[in-house]
């Protein structure tokens, strides 16, 4: 598939919802723990070794699963294959909670639930749809219950 | 760099819906060609889908994977000065980042195109959900101060409410994915694994966090800076479990609504 490096580099050098040097572990069989400065921007987490300007690598945070694993431990899983965990150990069990908090949220997908959460609330409670004011109740995107193209 | 790509890919063709289809022709770049003083530029006819920030695009409607991925972070869309009709550009902010031109069938088409890949952006959905969340934070001030009948001190009120993103994180059962929702406002995915959400929670999850009403943080998440300790809980201790705090709390809005609602209809306030 695809990609634009260059979109994907200058995306990892906005300002990140958050960043930490932080041990990684790859899904592969024997990888070891490796530090890495890790970095949460949009719905990406791009990691780096530490001394260095580019990202090694960038996961896309849909679709995915963030499961508390043993102590100080936190692991990111992909729907299709719940069993290939990327692996991060943090400093405290208090970091450790706040990155699973922060990258449970950093969806699109998590996001847009909120939205139509949202809109459905005000809807209830006003009899009106919040969206209207802006021109954009109709788009596919905000759209309540079952969406279909 | 690295890219998960074995996911993305499935991101981009599992049943989760699109915010955007349609076939394209994607102008190919000039360096592919091997004709040295023509610059006669050619096209591919590409089935797009817009998910989220992403656009991804294939050779054909029925095939399996992308041929690739547009990052639509960073970017504007416009309007294009090109030979073509209904074609329309995606530009970077980072002038290195190659631009894509895009040809629609129609003029349609091509504004239906322009007008969603603008807003795909996450920091604009970002903004609009911050917008729905001041606004029904309002809602609700306004909704307790029509409230007349002394009942319980409101002050209690607002916690849980004010961050039902992040009590929805909490609601979830231990094997509910990030992205996947059967709280009922969205599509369930085939296949999906969360079975038994409807049972309510396997465990009483902690309480929602109160949310810290950040002013114009730059790129923060709503929840900033939340701390789980020191939560008063707004009902009884007992009330541990989100499916039933909600269910108490929608009921008191449902009847505070009737009220407002009636009040209105009898011309008072």
């Amino acid at each position: 598939m695809r990609y634009s490096e260059r979109e994907l580099l200058s995306l990892s050098r906005q300002p990140a919802e958050k960043a930490a040097e932080i041990l990684m572990r790859a899904p592969k069989k024997g990888s070891v723990l490796k530090k890495r400065l890790v970095k949460l921007v949009v719905n990406f987490l791009f990691y780096f070794r530490t001394d260095e300007a580019e990202p090694i690598g960038a996961l896309l945070l849909e679709h995915c699963k963030i499961n508390k694993e043993e102590e100080n431990v936190f692991s990111i899983s992909f729907i299709e294959e719940p069993d290939r965990k990327y692996s991060f150990e943090c400093d405290t069990e208090a970091q450790c909670q706040e990155w699973i908090e922060a990258l449970r949220r950093a969806s699109y997908e998590f996001m847009r639930r909120s939205l139509i959460f949202y809109r459905n609330e005000i809807q209830k409670m006003t009899g009106k749809d919040p969206l209207e004011q802006y021109g954009i109740s109709e788009e596919a995107r905000f759209q309540l219950g079952t969406r279909k193209l | 760099m690295k890219l998960n790509e074995r996911s993305v890919a499935h991101y981009a063709t599992c049943d989760s819906p699109a915010d955007h289809a349609g076939f394209l022709h994607k102008r190919v770049e000039r360096h592919h060609h091997h004709h040295h003083h023509h610059h006669t530029t050619s096209y591919h006819r590409r089935w797009f889908i817009l998910k989220g920030n992403l656009l991804f695009y294939f050779e054909d409607r029925e095939s399996r994977d992308p041929l690739g991925l547009v990052v639509l972070e960073g970017c504007t869309v416009e309007l294009c000065e090109a030979a073509e009709e209904f074609a329309f550009a995606i530009r970077f902010d980072d002038a290195g980042a190659k631009a894509y031109v895009l040809v629609a069938d129609c003029q349609t088409a091509m504004e239906g195109w322009v007008k969603v890949l603008s807003r795909a952006s996450f920091d604009y959905m970002r903004l609009v959900v911050r917008e729905l969340e001041k606004q029904l934070e309002d809602v609700r001030k306004s909704l307790a101060a029509c409230h007349k009948s002394p009942r319980k001190s409101s002050s209690g009120r607002k916690r849980h409410f004010s961050n039902p993103a992040m009590a929805l994180v909490q609601e979830q059962p231990p094997i509910l994915e990030n992205g996947y929702s059967t709280w009922g406002s969205g599509y369930i995915p085939a296949g999906a694994s969360c079975s038994d959400h409807d049972g309510g929670c396997s465990k009483p999850p902690p309480l929602p966090p109160r949310r810290r009403l950040a002013a114009g943080s730059g790129c923060g998440a709503p929840a900033t800076g939340l701390s789980l300790t020191g939560q008063e809980s707004p009902v009884s201790p007992e009330t541990a479990c989100f499916s039933k705090l909600h269910n108490w709390y929608g009921q008191e809005i449902a009847e505070i609504r009737r009220e407002w609602l009636e009040s209105q209809r009898s011309g008072e306030l």
